[in-house]
């Protein structure tokens, strides 16, 4: 489809769009000729990718940095102020045994926040298409008014019924103990939480971590509050002087004690009775939910429980971020049309016109729902219990609180200061918002409408991907605000 | 034989007429199991002894990756100890039988499913959710 050579004038001006409609190319080809692209430039998950695909974190990463700097301020205070005076007075070996417990916590926080969670690749189109076709099977013909019912398989593990949902947005029937995370918009395997103090999902490949870093820092501010203590003590016994720079490590120490050592014994307690954050909320092997419920994943031993969640093997990353992008595989969408779609042109063009239908809507939608927004998205406080002492290092993980005010008795003491994501129904997706409709399984119908929009722009193709990973939070509440208005209208 | 292709001509020459797909079996737990039946696609391609014997072995090499014994948990207390950084010079357990998958599944595609004008994918390329088995379409020259 080239102009004829004989006018090169108009043939410049033309080539533009000659060059896209060209069937000689794809249509994300004429980027891929140039570098050859990596698997996470297109991965339809909120995540941000840095050091070339090596370091995963969810999109809001602002509390994780809190939480870098509130540890490395209070041991910094520690070793700068109250090391030099133990040192000498009491052993060299106290420094010593901070420094390596500091080491180790920033090595265990670095590698919960930087590594993949367990995040469950969407399902390709023809297997979305196949799982469609086995699930409109074996549901029947649909009547005009009808609704068909929520997608669920049960399946009988050791004794126990499980029920394996469906899951809108990867196309996959999840695994379980996997849970859809809203807020990174995948599909985690053995969902713990989404912490937002470690800035990611907490799933089976980083819990061991997470579990180690939170542990460990429980040790380090025991540590801290211990010599600081001893160091107060010591000198005011000496001079009598105590100095407000002497106190604030103090307090600090104090608040994060208790709120971290808390969370480290629930978290034991889920580790031995190998349940996650996730279960224990919703009561999922509860005897209080049915007298013969018990929890089908345990070993039955408290042992074996703690050296599989702890010691067994690791098991690799399903996304494979930092491979390329081959041109004959097919890609991962968002949404199924109902058909396999082996041209890769056909589906460029296709999802091209849905995103511009997309975001035109998006624009009228924003223009009307501006006066509605608020300013942050996450950090819905007031939601859940706080605890005084805002500025204390305390609880490194907001763990969902059900729609019940009470928390898990399972929890003894545990507050999480402040940043509670509230769960509204506790059977399915855990969600941030607080204007999305009650009703979780949307139906087929407004289905493209609505789907997660960075998904859509990310397989646009012709989209800056620095634009992509780094929205601002403006946009991203736009987002989730027009997500939130479709899904009510469509109730 | 001059009827046999390689795997890369056939991927590249022959249409292909469908995909099936052997879901998971989670009847013993999150452990990584393929179901065993026999897909009826499948009835006019190959053998169901022999499809069954390969997704039992599937099955086999599996639960070894992830099996929770003595030198499984010696690997996960060293590298605790050594702060995980012993993974940069070493694979971990998982990742050597993952080899011994995609080998397995290589020979088996050689041997068995290309001769049949079948195809596996190795179930890693799928995020271990399915076993896809590309059928191809059948050329019947001289068979």
């Amino acid at each position: 489809m080239h102009l004829g050579l004989d006018e090169p004038v108009r043939e410049c001006q033309y080539n533009p769009i000659c060059t896209r409609n060209s069937s000689s190319m794809e249509t994300s080809g004429h980027k891929k000729k140039r570098t050859p692209r990596r698997k996470w430039q297109i991965f339809p998950g909120r995540n941000r990718f840095y050091c070339n695909g090596r370091v995963m974190m969810a999109r809001q990463t602002g509390v994780f940095y809190l939480t870098l700097i509130l540890i490395m301020v209070t041991s910094g205070l520690f070793f700068a102020f109250d090391c030099p005076f133990l040192a000498s007075n009491l052993t060299p070996a106290i420094p010593v045994i901070g420094g390596v417990l500091f080491v180790f916590v920033l090595g265990m926080l670095f590698r919960a926040s930087f590594s993949d969670p367990g995040v469950l690749p969407r399902a390709t189109p023809d297997e979305a298409a196949d799982l469609e076709r086995q699930i409109d099977a074996s549901n029947g013909p649909s009547g005009p008014g009808y609704r068909p019912p929520p997608r669920i398989r049960e399946v009988v593990i050791n004794g126990q019924t499980v029920k394996l949902k469906y899951c809108f947005t990867c196309k996959i029937f999840r695994p379980p103990r996997a849970s859809h995370c809203s807020l990174c918009d995948n599909c985690v395997e053995r969902f713990d939480h989404h912490c937002p103090w470690v800035g990611n999902c907490v799933g089976k490949r980083n819990y061991r971590f997470f579990y180690l870093f939170i542990l460990s820092l429980s040790f380090l501010t025991v540590f801290i509050f211990a010599f600081v203590i001893t160091h107060v003590i010591l000198r005011s016994n000496r001079t009598g002087f105590l100095s407000a720079l002497k106190d604030s490590p103090v307090l600090v120490c104090f608040f994060s004690v208790w709120s971290i050592m808390g969370l480290s014994g629930f978290h034991t307690y889920l580790i031995s009775s190998n349940q996650t954050t996730n279960e224990d909320i919703k009561g999922s092997w509860s005897t209080k939910r049915a007298k013969d419920n018990y929890n089908p994943y345990s070993y039955g031993n408290i042992l074996t429980n703690c050296c599989a969640a702890l010691c067994g093997p690791l098991p690799p990353s399903l996304i494979d971020r930092r491979g390329y992008i081959q041109p004959d595989t097919p890609q991962p969408v968002s949404h199924s049309n109902g058909s396999c779609m082996y041209n890769s042109t056909q589906l460029q063009s296709h999802m091209c016109d849905q995103e511009h239908c997309i975001q035109s809507t998006k624009f009228v939608l924003q223009a009307a729902a501006t006066p509605l927004l608020h300013s942050d998205p996450v950090m819905m406080g007031g939601e859940g219990p706080t605890l005084p002492g805002k500025s204390s290092l305390g609880g490194p993980c907001a763990s969902l609180t059900p729609s019940q005010p009470s928390l898990p008795s399972s929890m003894p003491g545990l507050g999480c200061a402040g940043d509670m994501l509230t769960l509204r129904d506790p059977d399915t997706h855990c969600h941030h918002h607080h204007f999305v409709s009650p009703e979780e399984t949307p139906s087929p119908g407004p289905m493209p409408l609505t789907l997660p929009c960075p998904a859509h722009m990310t397989h646009g193709g012709h989209m800056n991907p620095a634009q992509l990973y780094d929205p601002a939070s403006q946009d991203s509440l736009h987002e989730d605000s027009v997500r939130g208005l479709v899904k009510l209208s469509s109730v | 034989m001059a009827e046999t292709h390689s795997l890369q001509d056939m991927r590249q020459q022959a249409a292909i007429a469908a995909k099936v797909f052997i879901q998971r079996d989670y009847t013993n737990g999150t452990v990584c199991q393929f179901q065993t039946k026999f897909p009826s696609e499948l009835e006019t391609r190959i053998d169901k002894q022999q499809f069954e014997e390969t997704v039992r072995t599937l099955n086999n090499l599996y639960a070894e990756a992830e099996k929770l014994g003595g030198s499984s948990y010696l690997e996960g207390c060293l590298a605790c100890l050594t702060a995980y950084t012993i993974f940069l010079c070493m694979e971990t357990h998982y990742e050597k039988v993952l080899k011994k998958i995609a080998k397995f599944i290589q020979e088996q595609n050689d041997k068995i499913y290309a001769p049949r004008g079948l195809l596996l994918t190795d179930p890693i390329e799928r995020g271990l959710r399915v076993v896809e088995v590309t059928i191809f379409e059948d050329r019947s020259l001289g068979r």
